[in-house]
């Protein structure tokens, strides 16, 4: 079943005089990979900033899953995984160590994290190294981690805030895989950021964001068909280039 | 339920701060170090120079060893609760911080039980503290070493709180060392740690009024006097006081709508 997992509606967002989103509006459904693509500057930590309500904006508003993110906070936010663009994990701590807190951050007791913990893991081909310190791990493992991480609580929506940066080819192609799997097997509702246009499946849906604005929006298909361009490649470019000149 | 959930995270958000700690034995001896230093070599040298006369909580004359013992555990806190807050900064540079306030429990409880985990662990390295102390031949009654415990922990919230209020005003790591020398040496130097109130009198009516309405000071006397069997009704008001005050300030810095969050925006983009 279809639902829409998060909801922006004319989100406008500045530091002092500076506009970083304006009017920014889309929605995200479950069982769908929406990729957020902008270059360097677009507004697109802000928007994350703004969906993980890190801060509130004035104007505009942002549902998940029918729960107003700044009045029915907790609801929502019970609802958010997300994967930072920094690595969030403990380096000091094993792999278990630090999912066994983000599990009690949730509220789910120490029988149940475990259980969850292991099946998150083995989905990741991650289990047998959860006595490892994260600092063992390499940047492809830790990312391994943070997604298995997002997913504990089993949220509808998964934040991902360019997750592949700074991998190698074979991790990146491992996340984007393994993503896409869980949007498909799990019906979850995934907002992609990135500026990598690779990481694009036919499938997908796109939103292109440039200078605090949304350029285009909806499935990757019908961008192409409507604009007539060859490939992703082609609108990020058309999309984001005039406008920088 | 709600009631489990809040449990749980406040004993996962308290033992990540205590593994971390356990697993940083660096931080540990270094927490120790700069007391001690204090201890055997400050204050034995000073120990000719200024005399103690009797006031309570001390009931007969003692080595200046002894009276700032008490002091030195303030500054263990001290120290502990501005960590802490540079630790929050970093975590908030590093995102750490964020994977905390992202999830699903008001934000005022969160920087709670941040804040009793960080005294926690500045309440274990008092203790440690006290231990070195008691074989240095600077003893105080058993009971004394119960009573302590409320007053570090009321003092060390009260500390750690101020620090947390700092780091929502701090943006970056870099502006942290200046606060340091604008918060720590003056809280420390202007208040009852090192000297008593009549002698900081004898010499500057200003510093004495100061050190006298230094949150610290309070601390400090309460702890002396708890760890005496003695209880300061005035150092526990000014102490909670104060610890409601800098935690409400706090919390309201790190509101997201009303916050310095908003004023200082987030890094990236």
């Amino acid at each position: 079943m279809t639902e829409i997992a998060l909801a922006v509606e004319n989100l406008s967002f500045a530091y002092g005089a500076k506009k970083a989103l304006d009017a920014v509006s889309f929605k995200v459904q479950s069982g769908e990979c929406t990729i957020l693509l902008g270059p360097n500057g677009a507004g697109k930590s802000t928007l994350f900033s703004l969906i993980t309500r890190l801060y509130d904006a004035r104007e505009g508003r942002i549902e998940l899953c029918g729960f107003d993110i700044k009045k029915q906070s907790l609801q929502a936010l019970a609802r958010l995984g997300v994967v930072f663009q920094q690595t969030t994990l403990d380096p000091d701590l094993s792999v278990t160590q630090n999912l066994r807190y983000h599990a009690a951050l949730h509220g789910i007791g120490r029988k149940a994290a475990d259980k969850r913990i292991q099946e998150e893991l083995e989905r990741l081909a991650m289990f047998e190294r959860r006595g490892e310190k994260v600092r063992q791990l390499n940047g492809g493992h830790k990312r391994r981690v943070e997604i298995a991480r997002a997913l504990l609580h089993r949220p509808s929506l998964l934040l991902l805030d360019e997750p592949t940066v700074g991998l190698d080819m074979p991790s990146r192609q491992a996340i984007v895989s393994h993503v896409h799997d869980l949007v498909s097997q799990q019906n979850l509702a995934v907002l992609w950021a990135t500026h990598l246009i690779d990481e694009i499946a036919a499938d997908d849906s796109l939103i292109v964001l440039h200078k605090g604005q949304v350029k285009a929006s909806g499935k990757l298909s019908e961008i192409l068909h409507t604009t007539g361009w060859a490939d992703p490649g082609q609108v990020f470019q058309k999309l984001t280039q005039g406008s920088q000149a | 339920m709600r009631l489990l959930h809040y449990w749980r995270a406040t004993v996962g958000i308290v033992g990540r701060e205590l593994l971390r700690f356990l697993h940083q034995r660096e931080r540990f001896v270094s927490a120790l170090v700069r007391p001690l230093i204090w201890l055997f070599v400050f204050a034995a040298g000073f120990r000719a120079a200024l005399g103690i006369a009797i006031a309570p909580p001390y009931e007969t004359y003692i080595l200046y060893e002894v009276y700032i013992t008490p002091g030195l555990l303030g500054m263990i806190l001290l120290f502990n609760g501005m960590q802490s807050s540079l630790s929050m900064v970093y975590d908030r540079e590093m995102g750490s911080m964020r994977m905390l306030l992202v999830c699903p429990l008001p934000r005022w409880f969160l920087l709670c039980s941040k804040l009793i985990a960080g005294t926690a662990v500045g309440v274990l390295q008092a203790y440690a503290f006290l231990g070195i102390a008691w074989l240095y031949d600077i003893q105080a009654p058993l009971m004394g070493y119960v009573w302590i415990l409320p007053a570090l922990l009321l003092g060390g919230m009260m500390l750690g709180a101020l620090g947390l209020l700092l780091s929502s005003f701090i943006k970056q790591l870099e502006n942290f060392a200046g606060v340091m020398n604008f918060v720590i040496f003056p809280l420390f130097f202007m208040s009852t740690a090192l000297y008593p109130l009549w002698k900081i009198k004898e010499s500057s009516e200003v510093l004495y009024t100061l050190a006298q309405y230094n949150p610290f000071s309070q601390a400090v006397e309460l702890i002396r006097f708890a760890l005496y069997e003695q209880f300061n009704s005035q150092a526990l008001i000014f102490t909670g006081a104060a610890f409601l005050l800098f935690i409400g300030a706090a919390i309201m810095g790190y509101n997201p709508s009303k916050g310095m969050m908003v004023k200082k925006g987030g890094g990236g983009d």
